[in-house]
């Protein structure tokens, strides 16, 4: 079958590996329909987090038709249409009984940290991924959802992850009504947390970003006062000071991560020489842009080391910081009405349909945001 | 800059999942349960047989249920893994070696090409494809920096060998002399 194939930073191709097989009598194998390159994969393409193994296919949003069952799956059956969540979850450990799907204990062994990701690197299992034809999917009786009839596959595919991912951002802000919201990054997940933000009753929403095709995006989309944090200020911090009566926003999200623009030593130390767990910019800003009291919403993905945050602050501003990855299954009956009721539409974040064929052009194109890519989807061939 | 309010009640679905009680005081663990005070007890799924080597983090007395065999540890990357995982999750011992094994698994990965008999094409693995359409100023500059810099650092290279060529060669002459 044919798959995506890291060879190490910023070299990724596509070729022929053998076929999946059932490792386990809850697995099921999928054969892939559309699967997403997303932010956080930038994060493994650009070498950033510890164990990312050549030969190793990423891919964590993938959509697709069960193929093959395990003799343990009685939930699915071959034929089904599913979206896997990006998660791999057992629902059984006492973290996954909790609602808490992003941490199963029985789903990744190289770290106790995280729980088992699709195509995520070694740290995050070792689990090949969903960039390929064909994948391997544990717990089928309990991750994969069959894509209700009717749904659009696009909308279907941005559920595995860009949507529960934003929504949970916007959850765990704790807003309350007529709150001013600030989110850093107008990637897909932040354009995603500022729509998700009116849903919890926001009174102002803000976005900040560097890169202006994608704040007209979400302009328009979520909608949201937007602004370059390039060009229209100075210091953010200040500026969202002087925009919020002085006293700093209710709720910060930080919807960017490791790869954060914006600050020379945090680009220097975490992006370029890797001494700390990426460059910590937007955390450190959302740290000192909210106000006392407020809480900072973190669902952009750091490595597993340290980070240069000014933690002092967030003792004498008593703030609260809340972050995880999105417990999908948790949220995806909600998100899945949403989407139904047209509340949310995710598929209009899609700008690239790419080949699975020209992966390493999908990675280029997404990494170095050319011809306005605001969120690419790998097409597979039986599916074009 | 652009100021552009928006008043909330015009935004499709304003506050139809607000929670008066999401504050900072209220749980995130939406279902509050005792289960994780009876500490690693819970019934567990069936073992995943282990047929390729897999690390654990010494954080965990056992395999999760179920776990990835990708990329299993292989060569000089696959022995500096296996030392990293003798270190818990707290150790820099353990995140530094990985990282540099993922570097010396690049190279294992160029050689392993080569000895299949196919050269990678960074060209194309690079996506330079996409670089080439979209935005090929930016392509050429970069490479041109790069080819300046490695350009540079050969002959700074080769200027001082020569340098310590001459002066090696200085003391030879001078140490004949001398006998």
């Amino acid at each position: 079958m044919l798959a995506m194939d890291y060879r190490g930073p910023k070299r990724v191709r596509a070729v022929q590996k053998p076929m999946p097989e059932i490792k386990h009598p809850e697995d099921a194998i999928v054969k892939v329909t559309r699967s997403c390159i997303c932010g956080s994969d930038l994060h493994l393409y650009n070498g950033n987090v510890p164990d990312t193994r050549v030969g190793t296919t990423f891919g964590h949003e993938f959509i697709g038709e069960v193929v093959e069952v395990g003799s343990e799956v009685t939930k699915l059956k071959v034929g089904d249409m599913v979206l896997v969540p990006f998660n791999i979850a057992c629902g059984r450990c006492s973290f996954c009984q909790q609602g808490l799907f992003g941490n199963c204990h029985e789903s990744n062994p190289m770290a106790t940290a995280v729980g088992g990701i699709f195509g995520y690197s070694h740290t995050a299992g070792g689990f090949h991924g969903g960039q390929a034809e064909y994948v391997r999917v544990p717990y089928a009786n309990f991750g994969p959802t069959v894509i209700p009839e009717g749904m659009d596959p696009d909308d279907a595919v941005l559920l595995t992850d860009v949507v529960p991912t934003g929504y949970q951002a916007a959850e765990m802000a704790g807003i309350q009504p007529g709150d001013t919201v600030v989110v850093f990054g107008a990637g897909p997940v932040g354009i995603m947390a500022a729509r998700c933000a009116w849903l919890f009753g926001a009174g102002r929403v803000i976005v900040l970003d560097h890169v202006d095709y994608r704040l007209e995006f979400v302009k328009h989309y979520a909608p949201a006062e937007v602004y370059n944090f390039k060009t229209d200020m100075q210091d953010p911090v200040l500026f969202l000071k002087k925009q919020t009566d002085w006293l700093g926003a209710d709720c910060v999200i930080d919807a960017v991560g490791a790869e954060a623009a914006g600050d020379v030593l945090q680009t220097i130390t975490g992006r370029k020489l890797l001494v700390q767990a990426g460059s910590a910019t937007a955390v450190h800003w959302a740290i000192n842009s909210v106000k006392k009291g407020g809480i900072v919403s973190i669902v952009g993905v750091y490595g597993p080391t340290d980070n240069l945050v000014p933690i002092g602050n967030v003792l004498n501003k008593g703030l609260t910081l809340r972050a995880n990855q999105a417990s999908v299954k948790r949220l995806l009956p909600r998100l899945i009405e949403h989407v139904q009721n047209g509340v949310i539409r995710p598929k209009e974040l899609i700008t690239h349909r790419i080949p699975l064929e020209e992966v390493a052009d999908g990675y280029r194109l997404f990494s170095d945001k050319l011809d306005n890519c605001i969120k690419p989807v790998l097409v597979m061939d039986s599916a074009r | 800059m652009q100021k552009h309010v928006i008043d909330p009640k015009s935004v499709p679905g304003w506050g139809i999942d607000a929670d008066p009680q999401n504050d900072p005081t209220y749980p995130m663990k939406p279902n509050r349960t005792d289960v994780e005070q009876q500490g690693y007890t819970w019934e567990r799924p069936t073992q995943q047989p282990a047929d390729v080597e897999v690390l654990h983090s010494i954080e965990r007395p056992n395999l999760s249920a179920v776990f990835g065999t990708a990329s299993p540890p292989v060569g000089l990357s696959g022995m500096i893994r296996r030392w990293a995982f003798r270190w818990s999750e707290n150790e820099y011992n353990h995140w530094l070696p990985l990282i540099l094994a993922d570097r010396v698994n690049v190279v294992e990965g160029i050689i392993e090409d080569i000895a299949h008999g196919k050269f990678p094409n960074i060209w194309k693995e690079k996506g330079y494809n996409a670089s080439w359409k979209h935005d090929r100023t930016g392509l050429v500059l970069r490479l041109a920096a790069f080819t300046a810099v490695a350009g540079g650092l050969v002959l700074w290279l080769s200027a001082d060998g020569g340098k310590k060529k001459a002066k090696r060669q200085k003391h030879y002459r001078g140490a004949y002399y001398e006998e």
